[in-house]
C-alpha cells in the first residue's frame, strides 16, 4: 500500500513517522518548500543567529532513507481522487492507494491595498524567511500588522538586528483576545521595554509603493504615513487548501474531516493546520491551527491507517510561546472574558515580568485552567488536576507539585496561594513544595 | 535552506555596537601587552606591565558586558552566534584558535619560548607564592583570569537565573581558591603544591607510585594521595548518586570551569550528529581504560621490584602522558574551542567524566525531565548543548534525557523557549528513567 502525505510540516512527517513504527507501508511526503522537514515555529531562531538553518532540522538527513520515507520535493497541482493521483509539478503523477493532506496554512490578507507589493511578507514558510532576510540589509523601518504569536516574533526577529519597528495591533491590548487583561498588559509593557513603537487600537489601512513597485510606507487607520521598507502581515493564517478546490472533497474553511481525521472521501484523510473537524469537542475550535495539534493528528491518523481506527481526542488544551523574554505556557481552559460561573485568582510578581492565574468554577470549586507567564508549570501535574475535577483548595495546597522552573528559582505558590486566601476569606496552606520526588508520588 | 548561513544579503550582519567595539579594543590592548611579551621573549617593566594588561583587560570586558547585556532586559541573549566570526568559525575564530594553541604547544613542550611570560608574570608569583614563576604559574595565572573575566561575562549574561548564577560562582570560586590561591599559599609555606579539586585519574600523576613517594614525606601529602583515592573510589559514587556529574563536572572541575565561562561563546559549536556521539564512547571510555592500565602497570612494576616492566610502565605513562596530559586535554581540548567547541576533551577524552559518566548512567537520581508535549523541536537545547547531546530528540519525544556524558550545566533548560526542561532528581522511578513517557499516545485510547 502506498500512503502519499501532502506537506512535510510537523503533522505529515510526525503521521509519516508512525505510519513506518506501525507499518512496511510505502510512504511520500511530497513538500513543495523544503527538502526536509524543519520546526516552523523555530524559523525565527535562524534569523536571530541563535541556531543554523540546518539545525531547525529535528533529523538528520540519513534518517528518511534509513526509515524508508520518501520525500519529495515538488508542488502538487491538483488531485485526482478518482483515479487516485496526484498531479505534481512538472507534469509527473503520482499513484497513492490513502492520502493524508497536511498542506498547512497561508497568512491571511484582507484585501488591504498593497498587499501583494515587494517587501510585504508573512511569516509561515521558509521562503518568507529569505524573503525577511532579503530585505533585511539597509532596512531602516518594519511595520507589522496584528497583533498575536507571529507579529511580535517578527518584531523580536527586526528589533536583535537593531531595525527599528513600528507594531500595529487591531486590539486594545496586545493579544487581548487570548490573554487576560493582565497578562495582555504585562506583554504590552515588556514590547515597550524593548524599544518597539507599539501602536495599539491601529488598523493598517494602505499600503504605499515607490516607483518600483515595493513597499515605502504604510497609511494607518489613524491616518499617519509611517515609512518602511518592509511590512509584516500576521493578522493570523487560514487552511492551505485552494489547490483543493473545484473537487469532490468537502471543504468549509479547511477541509473537513469526521472524528477519525477522514474526509468525505473514504481512505483521504485532512491533519494539521488544513483538516476542519465537523464536530470539534464541547469548548475546542474546529481548526486548531497549533504545532501540538498538528502532531497529535499525526500520531492519530497514523494508527487509523495502520488498521487501527483511532479518534481523534486532541486531549486537555495546552499552549506555549514566548513574548520576547516573557515565557507563556497555557493549561485547560483560560477564557478572556470569564463566565459568571466562574473565578479566577491571579498573582503578578511586583517585577510585573510573572504571574500565575487559575481559573476555577464558583460553585464546585473545580479547577479549569493554568495561565503562566515567566513561570513554568509541568503539564503532566496540571492536567491530573484538570481531568479529575480537583477543587482548587486542593491544588493550592499542592501547587508546588507544578512548578517546573530551574533548581535555585524563587518559588511564588505561596504569593498566588496567599493571594487566593485575601480574595476568598478561605485559610489555605500551602503544603507542597517544587520538587520531583513529591511529583512521581502524585503521578502515581 | 541549503546553505550554512541563513544570511544571503547581509552574510554577516553587523550586531556589534561603536561601544562594544571600544570594550574590544581596550581588552585586546591588554592581551596585545602580553602577546608582545609574549613574542619579545623578555619582560619590560613587568609590574607596571601586568598591572596595565589586567586592568585594560578587565575594563573591557567591564564594558563590553554593560554594552551586550545590560542595556536590554534579561534573558537569552544568544543573537547573532551564528554569525559572528568570532563565535561560528569566522577568521577571528579561527585565528583565535591558532593562538591558543600555539601556546599551549609552547607550554608543554617549548617552555623556553615562554621565558618573556615568565618573567612578565614573575613579581606575581613571588608576591603570592615567594618563588621564581615558571611556566605552569603562567599558565594557571591566565587560566584563573580567564576564568574570572569570563565568569563575570556569563553571570551577566545569565543574570536572570539564579542556577546559572550559583553554578558559576561556584566554578570561579574553585578556581581561584583551590587551583590558584591553595596550590600558591601551600608552596610559600614549604608544603608540597596540591590541587584539591584535581583527582586521579584526571590528574593522572595523582595516583602514581611516584606521587606516592613524592608525598611521603608531608603528612599534608599523605593526606592529599589519600583523599584523592576516596574521591575516586568513594566520592564520585556517592556525589553522582544525588547530583549526577555535575557536582563536579560543571560546578567544581577546572577545566569546566574554562568551558564554561571562557569557553561559553563556542558552546554551540559542538558536534551533534549521531556519529559524533559513537566515535565520543569508545573514546572517552578508551581513555579510562588506557589510564587505569597505565597506573596499574607503574604500580605492578614497583611491587615487581622495578623489575622487566619498568620500560614498559615507563613508555605507557610517557604515551599518556604526552597523548593524553599534553596534547588532548590542553592543545586540542582548549586550543580548539573556537572550532570544535568548548568541551571537546571532557567529553571525548576526560577518563574522570568517563568514570562519572558510567555513574551517572548507572545509578544517579538525575535526569533532565521533558516537560509533557510541550516541545516544538526547535533545536535551540541541543545546539546549545556543549556536550554535543542531541536534547531535542529526547525532547520532542517526551522521554527524560539520561546520558553519561551530561555534564548538568543547564544551559538547555534556560534556552528553551517553551519551559520544557529540567534538571532534577528522585529515587522512586531510577530504573525507569530511560524509559518513554509520552511517545505515542495511542493505542491507550480507545477507538
Amino acid at each position: 500500500m502506498h500512503i502519499a502525505i501532502i506537506g512535510n510540516g510537523v503533522s505529515g512527517i510526525t503521521a509519516a513517522r508512525h505510519i513506518r513504527k506501525g507499518s512496511d507501508h510505502q510512504i511520500t511526503v511530497i513538500s513543495e518548500e523544503a527538502d526536509y522537514f524543519f520546526s516552523r515555529t523555530a524559523l525565527l531562531y535562524a534569523y536571530m543567529g541563535h541556531l543554523r538553518p540546518r539545525d531547525l532540522r529535528p533529523y538528520e538527513d540519513w534518517f528518511w532513507e534509513k526509515n524508508r520515507i520518501g520525500l519529495l520535493r515538488a508542488r502538487v497541482e491538483a488531485v485526482d481522487f478518482d483515479l487516485k493521483t496526484l498531479l505534481l509539478s512538472g507534469g509527473k503523477t503520482l499513484l497513492y492507494d490513502k492520502l493524508i493532506l497536511a498542506a498547512g496554512s497561508q497568512p491571511n490578507k484582507f484585501g488591504w491595498p498593497g498587499q501583494d507589493l515587494d517587501g510585504v511578507h508573512g511569516l509561515y514558510h521558509w521562503q518568507d524567511l529569505e524573503a525577511m532576510e532579503r530585505h533585511s540589509a539597509g532596512l531602516e523601518r518594519a511595520v507589522i500588522v496584528g497583533g498575536g504569536l507571529i507579529g511580535i516574533e517578527m518584531a523580536e526577529m527586526f528589533h536583535t538586528r537593531h531595525i527599528p519597528v513600528t507594531f500595529l495591533v487591531r486590539e486594545t491590548s496586545f493579544w487581548n483576545i487570548v490573554l487576560p487583561a493582565e497578562e495582555s498588559a504585562m506583554i504590552n509593557r515588556h514590547i515597550a521595554e524593548h524599544g518597539i513603537d507599539l501602536r495599539l487600537e491601529t488598523e493598517l489601512r494602505e499600503i504605499v509603493s515607490d516607483d518600483k513597485g515595493k513597499c515605502r510606507a504604510v497609511i494607518t487607520s489613524t491616518g499617519e504615513t509611517i515609512e518602511c521598507g518592509f511590512v509584516g502581515l500576521t493578522a493570523g493564517v487560514h487552511p492551505n487548501v485552494a489547490f483543493l478546490k473545484n473537487t469532490a472533497l468537502e471543504i468549509n474553511r479547511g477541509i473537513l474531516v469526521d472524528a477519525y481525521l477522514e474526509t468525505n472521501l473514504s481512505g483521504v484523510y485532512a491533519i494539521g493546520d488544513c483538516a476542519e473537524l465537523r464536530q470539534p469537542p464541547p469548548g475546542r475550535r474546529p481548526i486548531e491551527a497549533v504545532w501540538y495539534a498538528g502532531r497529535r493528528m499525526g500520531e492519530t491518523v497514523a494508527q487509523t491507517v495502520c488498521g487501527q481506527p483511532t479518534r481523534y481526542d486532541p486531549g486537555i488544551w495546552f499552549n506555549s510561546a514566548k513574548f520576547f523574554d516573557i515565557e507563556y505556557q497555557v493549561y485547560g481552559d483560560v477564557q478572556v472574558r470569564l463566565p459568571e460561573h466562574c473565578a479566577s485568582v491571579y498573582w503578578e510578581h511586583p517585577d510585573g515580568k510573572k504571574s500565575i492565574r487559575l481559573v476555577y468554577e464558583r460553585a464546585s470549586g473545580r479547577v479549569l485552567g493554568f495561565n503562566l507567564m515567566g513561570i513554568r508549570y509541568r503539564q503532566d501535574v496540571c492536567e491530573q488536576w484538570l481531568r479529575t475535577a480537583t477543587p482548587v483548595g486542593q491544588v493550592l495546597e499542592q501547587l508546588g507539585l507544578a512548578n517546573f522552573d530551574p533548581e535555585f528559582f524563587p518559588q511564588h505558590e505561596q504569593e498566588l496561594v496567599g493571594a487566593y486566601n485575601r480574595q476568598t476569606g478561605n485559610k489555605i496552606l500551602l503544603k507542597q513544595k517544587r520538587g520531583l520526588p513529591a511529583v512521581l508520588r502524585f503521578l502515581r | 535552506m541549503d546553505h550554512a548561513s541563513l544570511s544571503i544579503a547581509t552574510p554577516a550582519p553587523v550586531l556589534t555596537t561603536g561601544k562594544q567595539k571600544a570594550g574590544l579594543v581596550l581588552a585586546g590592548a591588554g592581551l596585545l601587552l602580553v602577546l608582545v611579551t609574549w613574542a619579545a621573549g623578555q619582560a619590560v617593566a613587568p609590574v607596571p606591565t601586568l598591572l596595565a594588561a589586567l586592568s585594560l583587560c578587565t575594563a573591557g570586558v567591564a564594558l563590553f558586558i554593560r554594552e551586550e547585556y545590560l542595556t536590554r532586559p534579561a534573558g537569552i541573549q544568544n543573537n547573532g552566534a551564528w554569525f559572528r566570526s568570532l563565535s561560528a568559525r569566522g577568521v577571528w575564530g579561527w585565528l583565535t584558535g591558532v593562538l591558543i594553541t600555539g601556546f599551549y604547544v609552547c607550554l608543554y613542550w617549548f617552555p623556553g619560548y615562554l621565558t618573556g611570560l615568565t618573567q612578565l608574570f614573575d613579581p606575581l608569583s613571588r608576591l603570592l607564592r615567594n618563588t621564581a614563576a615558571d611556566q605552569w604559574f603562567v599558565y594557571g595565572t591566565l587560566y584563573t583570569a580567564a576564568v574570572l573575566l569570563m565568569g563575570v561575562k556569563f553571570f551577566y549574561k545569565y543574570r536572570h537565573n539564579p542556577y546559572q548564577r550559583w553554578r558559576t560562582v561556584s566554578v570561579m570560586f574553585f578556581q581561584l581558591g583551590f587551583a590558584f590561591l591553595i596550590p600558591g599559599l601551600l608552596l610559600r609555606l614549604q608544603y608540597p603544591e596540591l590541587y584539591f579539586t584535581y583527582f586521579w585519574p584526571l590528574s593522572y600523576y595523582q595516583g602514581t607510585p611516584m606521587a606516592h613517594a613524592g608525598y611521603s614525606g608531608s603528612g599534608l601529602g599523605v593526606f592529599f594521595f589519600f583523599f584523592g583515592l576516596a574521591m575516586f573510589f568513594i566520592g564520585a559514587p556517592v556525589l553522582t548518586y544525588f547530583f549526577g556529574k555535575r557536582w563536579y563536572c560543571s560546578w567544581v572541575c577546572g577545566c569546566g570551569g574554562l568551558a564554561e565561562t571562557a569557553g561559553d561563546p563556542f558552546r554551540h559549536l559542538s558536534d551533534k550528529r549521531l556519529r559524533a556521539w559513537k566515535i565520543e564512547r569508545w573514546m572517552i571510555h578508551g581513555v579510562l581504560v588506557f589510564a587505569v592500565l597505565m597506573t596499574a602497570l607503574l604500580w605492578v612494576n614497583v611491587a615487581t621490584g622495578r623489575g622487566v616492566l619498568q620500560a614498559y610502565s615507563q613508555f605507557f605513562y610517557k604515551s599518556y602522558s604526552f597523548l593524553v596530559g599534553s596534547a588532548f586535554s590542553g592543545v586540542v581540548g582548549v586550543g580548539f574551542y573556537p572550532l570544535l567547541g568548548s568541551r571537546v576533551w571532557c567529553r571525548f577524552g576526560c577518563p574522570m567524566a568517563a568514570w562519572l559518566g558510567i555513574w551517572q548512567r548507572a545509578k544517579s537520581k538525575f535526569r533532565i525531565t521533558v516537560n509533557g508535549g510541550q516541545c516544538i523541536s526547535c533545536g535551540n537545547c541541543s545546539t546549545y548543548c556543549e556536550m554535543g547531546i542531541d536534547v531535542r530528540a529526547y525532547a520532542q519525544k517526551g522521554q527524560d534525557v539520561v546520558r553519561a556524558s551530561c555534564v548538568g550545566c543547564g544551559i538547555c533548560s534556560a534556552v528553551c523557549p517553551r519551559g520544557v526542561l529540567r534538571l532534577e532528581g528522585a529515587e522512586a522511578d531510577m530504573a525507569q528513567r530511560t524509559e518513554l513517557q509520552r511517545a505515542i499516545l495511542f493505542p491507550s485510547v480507545p477507538a
